[in-house]
């Protein structure tokens, strides 16, 4: 029927040959191919596998007290010395892995879904929909994030449960409002009006068209917050809020070295380093799974 | 021949902080089964809101429409969704049109599903290869994203889109205006070549006036949100009556050099389609105005078929 192009019509058949590859594997393919990707998840592998595996991997109970081997420094029987109450660090650092990776993972990723559904609510509907909960967002966010976060662990008390609540919700707004300016974008566009026209529903366009043209900053925006959730928490345990000592949260364990910082720096590092490998894995796997996500990026 | 669509003074009004913005302001059009109606007019004159509102992607604020003698003014959910069946667009970005996480046979085989008539296994997978090959895509290209076919590719899988849905109507959208012009020239002849075969009625939504003579059978000329003219295509090429039309048709730049042309040059500015006066739209940029033309202005027919929303058009084109 097409006389212009005769070429085209020809290729019917060989369409038998294509099988169809899930877009699910064609991410993990392209994120193998990203070095960088690789080695940030490749990490941050290790650092869950250090926790949960943490009663085999750590020579010592995290609790157990030697006053008479305080202080001591990096030796074979103690990795990486000893703290103020002859603890050993290494073991601590191991097992604070459960608290400090849990509460960060946990809390960003509650504190994410919350932020995209209502970001989505306010960015697809618009309209009055849209500004009410915009301008709940605007009151909730006058309160600082660090105060916000102290309120409602101080309401809702100090069990673990509690403190991932509070951690939670100081993060939701931030990425809703992020993901509503995006929303606000793709929602305009051709293709969107085109589902209408083909008679898609408001959740399927919300899954299928919008959100997945959407969402890569979001993804990217949680990574990022996972460090700042871990330091978060911390600081709620500085407080005397949020874990409580004598548990290992790597938090708690910066605040415990601060006053020793000038004559045995080692108790301050540890922790230091497993947050920073922490944080930039995660980075290291966001950035790549953005990538990965979008079919525009070849390899 | 019978009437597809009907519209009976359709209005499109858009609230700003201004006041009332006109984009579609009294519209009176039929669409002929099996035929092509060109609506041309400058940038911002409301013919793709005018489109948009056919196919209720807008709601329309007042006026009566109707689809095959129905009232779908104001559609139920449940009448939508037939509609939708009845009636699709095709939009002008070839760029925007595709989701860009869908491959090609996600992108036909969405409607497809969602329209009920095909479900999952072999008739499914049939039918978007029948699509493919109407469209004129090759196979191989099926688990193409978008950004992997070029311009025109990307507007026949948006043809195709429209086409799962077995549509009578298509409203296209400026669908050639940003292709280049041998591309140009591959989708009209798709367009008319899926007319023939299916006997599609086509509104065909353009500036470009060589492209809307090619394909149309009417044209209707828009100003403002307001028709001014509509006659059949051949009439209107040889015997524009409305002054707008007039300088529309004499800025077609043309391959005869030895034909006198006499450019109409329009001086002033749109005027702005916020809370508009009652007068002829036009009458700040035409060189004929009157005392008349601040009335309202009528569509009516001075020859067989054509019409003419000017008080003047008469005495200016010396009919009776």
């Amino acid at each position: 029927m097409n006389a212009m192009n005769p070429a085209m019509n020809a290729g019917s058949e060989d369409s038998e040959a294509l099988k169809k590859q899930s877009s699910f594997k064609m991410m993990l393919k392209r994120l193998a191919a990203n070095k960088l990707a690789l080695t940030g998840g490749i990490i941050f592998i290790i650092l869950v596998l250090l926790a949960v595996f943490a009663p085999l991997i750590a020579p010592y109970d995290y609790l157990t007290v030697n006053p008479a081997n305080k202080y001591a420094g990096p030796s074979a029987q103690h990795l990486l010395g000893t703290d103020q109450f002859g603890r050993d660090i290494f073991s601590r650092l191991v097992w604070g892995g459960r608290w400090s990776l849990t509460l960060g993972v946990l809390g960003t990723a509650i504190s994410t879904l919350l932020g995209i559904v209502v970001g989505s609510i306010a960015g697809y509907f618009g309209g009055i929909v849209d500004n009410i909960i915009m301008r709940i967002i605007d009151v909730i966010q006058c309160i600082p994030g660090m105060l916000l976060t102290i309120m409602i662990s101080v309401v809702l008390g100090q069990t673990f449960f509690a403190t991932v609540a509070a951690l939670s919700f100081g993060g939701i707004w931030g990425t809703a409002r992020m993901l509503r300016g995006q929303i606000l974008t793709v929602r305009t566009l051709d293709y969107v009006e085109a589902a209408k026209a083909t008679n898609n529903g408001p959740v399927r366009i919300i899954f299928k068209y919008v959100l997945p043209n959407s969402i890569q900053q979001t993804i990217i925006h949680a990574c990022m917050s996972i460090g700042g959730q871990i330091t978060m928490a911390s600081g709620l345990s500085f407080l005397g809020l949020g874990i409580q000592p004598p548990l290992p949260e790597w938090g708690a364990m910066l605040n415990d070295a601060r006053p020793f910082i000038r004559y045995y720096p080692l108790m301050l590092i540890g922790p230091c380093v497993m947050i920073g490998l922490t944080v930039l894995s995660i980075s290291l796997f966001g950035d790549g799974l953005r990538d990965a996500m979008d079919p525009r990026m070849k390899k | 021949m019978s009437t597809l669509i009907e519209l009976q003074e359709l209005e499109r009004y858009f609230k700003t902080p201004k006041g009332q913005l006109h984009a579609v302001d009294k519209i009176s059009m039929k669409f002929e089964q099996g035929t092509t109606m060109g609506v041309v007019g400058e940038s911002g004159c409301g013919k793709s809101t005018l489109a948009r509102t056919i196919i209720h992607l807008q709601e329309p604020t007042g006026g009566k429409m109707f689809f095959e003698g129905e009232d779908m003014t104001h559609p139920n959910k449940a009448m939508i969704k037939r509609l939708r069946n009845h009636m699709q667009i095709i939009f002008q970005d070839p760029y925007m049109t595709l989701n860009p996480r869908y491959t090609v046979e996600d992108t036909l085989k969405e409607p497809l599903v969602l329209s009920g008539k095909y479900t999952k296994g072999e008739s499914l997978n049939k039918e978007i290869r029948r699509l493919m090959d109407m469209i004129g895509i090759s196979g191989r290209l099926r688990m193409s994203y978008p950004h992997e076919l070029s311009g025109g590719r990307r507007q026949r899988v948006g043809i195709g889109r429209a086409l799962a849905m077995d549509p009578k109507f298509i409203a296209c959208d400026e669908p050639v205006a940003s292709l280049d012009v041998s591309i140009q020239a591959q989708i009209i002849n798709l367009l008319q070549d899926l007319q023939k075969d299916f006997g599609l009625t086509y509104m065909f939504v353009t500036h470009d006036m060589s492209v809307v003579r090619f394909i149309s059978h009417d044209i209707s000329v828009m100003y403002l949100g307001q028709l001014v003219e509509t006659s059949p295509s051949q009439e209107l090429f040889e015997r524009p009556l409305h002054p707008y039309s007039k300088a529309l048709l004499s800025a077609i730049p043309t391959t005869d050099i030895d034909k006198p042309r006499e450019r109409i040059r329009l001086k002033g500015e749109l005027m702005s389609p916020i809370n508009p006066k009652p007068g002829c739209r036009f009458l700040p940029r035409c060189e004929y105005a009157t005392e008349a033309c601040q009335q309202p202005q009528k569509l009516e027919e001075l020859l067989p078929g054509h019409f003419v929303a000017c008080c003047r058009a008469r005495q200016l084109n010396n009919l009776s």
